[in-house]
């Protein structure tokens, strides 16, 4: 642009040369103790999150106000599209809507048996209560971190690390809280990983985020990889914290290395989510050998 | 990167507070950006803070010193939720870094201008990121290859909006 360089150069007076020099002083000084402060959040996570949540306290209600606004316009394209392929998609409803009704009936009576052996293996299934059910207002959209903000906080009972999941599935957990607000690591997190299980033949795996929406999927073991494009991924409770069932992701795509997955609760839609009390493995009495198996 | 440019001379009827407040608040209101209620699922928002901050540096070199980076940085650590000190780090030795440049160079042309915000703000995403690691986070620099190349794209307009509020400021 042409424009001449800053006037910067003090010249010869005793008092700018001073000045300027204090500046840069008081510049560095500040970078000093903005490294500072990393490194002290670092060794005391708890002191500062007591801060940080002070922070999302401010922030929270700016982003709630907008926010269902926002629920509106990304709703829309899904309402166009299904307008557009309304036939085809009837009838592929319609069948599977059948199908469905006899996994259902299916599914009851599984349940009931399981029930059944649940009591009779007299295993005291933890109670998922319910803490809170707020809305998800905002994430950290400009970070490389994937952190979103809940509009409930320490009064409604939120402490840090307890899951929090959404009708479709789980979200993420609690990382720092303010009275009124709290920040969800979520699942996308390159540094949040879940253990898991597929649905089906309960191959355990562990989940990552990959930082760009999706998520790592490492299958414990070692062979061939045993995921296949379509499985369905839910907590399997081991090492505590998220409590076991419920649905995490789908696997999108399996290649030579490594699966991806995407999250069955996307965060881009998430609207209310519900914080559930951290879990903790039930201490089994020994079994039985032969009834081993739940 | 605004074409030949004549900027606006301070108006003596300007009012000092405008003057004063109008390139701060502008850079806070760029941060505050990410307050804006969507849930990314990737950092899909450049940095509008650091970008604001840019081009109001580079505008007006001589209307900042390099302190002010810290408490900018501060209030944008706040706003996007980054641990508490990364933009205080971050801003503060990259204006650093700017001035001395400054003493470098005799003027400064449009490409000269593209390569140091092209290397601010390279600096400054892979910095959040790697500041984060001291505090644990395992985030990769893949990931924000996307953003950067975002935020260099946007850099034009925000400094066209830079020169917008500098006029608005400086006039009656």
């Amino acid at each position: 642009m042409l424009a001449p360089r800053a006037k910067r150069r003090p010249g010869h007076s005793r008092r700018a040369q001073l000045g300027l020099f204090v500046a840069y002083v008081a510049a560095v000084g500040a970078a000093i103790i903005g490294l500072f402060l990393i490194i002290l959040a670092a060794v005391d996570p708890v002191g500062f999150g007591i801060v940080r949540g002070a922070a999302t306290d401010a922030s929270a209600p700016v982003s709630s106000v907008l926010r269902r606004g926002v629920m509106a316009v990304t709703g829309a394209d899904d309402a166009v599209s299904a307008y557009l392929d309304a036939g085809a998609q009837n009838i592929a409803l319609r069948r599977q809507l059948a199908a469905a009704h006899v996994r259902l009936v299916e599914a009851r009576a599984t349940e009931f048996e399981n029930r059944r052996l649940r009591a009779m293996l007299k295993i005291v299934q933890p109670r998922n209560d319910v803490l809170a059910v707020a809305r998800v207002v905002s994430s950290t959209a400009t970070s490389d971190r994937r952190i979103a903000t809940l509009t409930a906080g320490l009064n409604d009972g939120v402490r840090p690390g307890q899951p929090v999941r959404a009708p479709e599935g789980l979200v993420g957990r609690v990382l720092d809280t303010g009275r009124s607000a709290s920040r969800v690591l979520l699942l996308t997190d390159e540094t949040n990983s879940v253990p898991v299980r597929e649905v089906r033949r309960g191959t355990p795996g562990i989940v990552t985020g990959d930082g760009t929406g999706g998520l790592d999927i490492r299958a414990l073991g070692t062979g061939p990889m045993p995921f296949r494009r379509g499985d369905l991924l839910v907590t399997s409770g081991a090492g505590g914290l998220y409590a076991p069932g419920i649905p995490v992701a789908v696997v999108a795509l399996v290649g030579a290395d490594g699966a991806r997955a995407l999250p069955l609760a996307r965060p881009e839609r998430l609207d209310v989510a519900a914080v559930l009390p951290a879990y903790r493995p039930p201490l089994l009495p020994a079994p039985a050998a032969g009834a081993k198996k739940p | 990167m605004i074409g030949p440019l004549r900027l606006p001379r301070r108006d003596p009827y300007a009012p000092p507070w405008r003057v004063g407040a109008t390139p701060v608040l502008s850079t806070i209101g760029g941060s505050a950006l990410s307050l804006l209620p969507i849930v990314a699922p990737w950092p899909a928002l450049p940095p509008t803070g650091f970008l604001m901050l840019l081009g109001w540096r580079l505008l007006r070199p001589e209307m900042w010193q390099a302190w002010i980076g810290a408490p900018l940085g501060f209030a944008d650590d706040v706003l996007t939720g980054r641990p508490f000190g990364t933009g205080m780090v971050l801003w503060t030795l990259c204006l650093l870094m700017i001035d001395q440049i400054d003493t470098r160079l005799l003027w400064r042309d449009y490409w000269q201008e593209w390569a140091i915000v092209a290397a601010a703000l390279g600096y400054s995403i892979a910095g959040a990121v790697m500041l984060g690691w001291i505090g644990g986070a395992e985030s990769s620099l893949r990931a924000m290859v996307p953003q950067y190349l975002v935020a260099l794209m946007t850099f034009p307009l925000v400094l066209r909006l830079c020169a917008f509020l500098d006029r608005w400021r400086l006039r009656q």
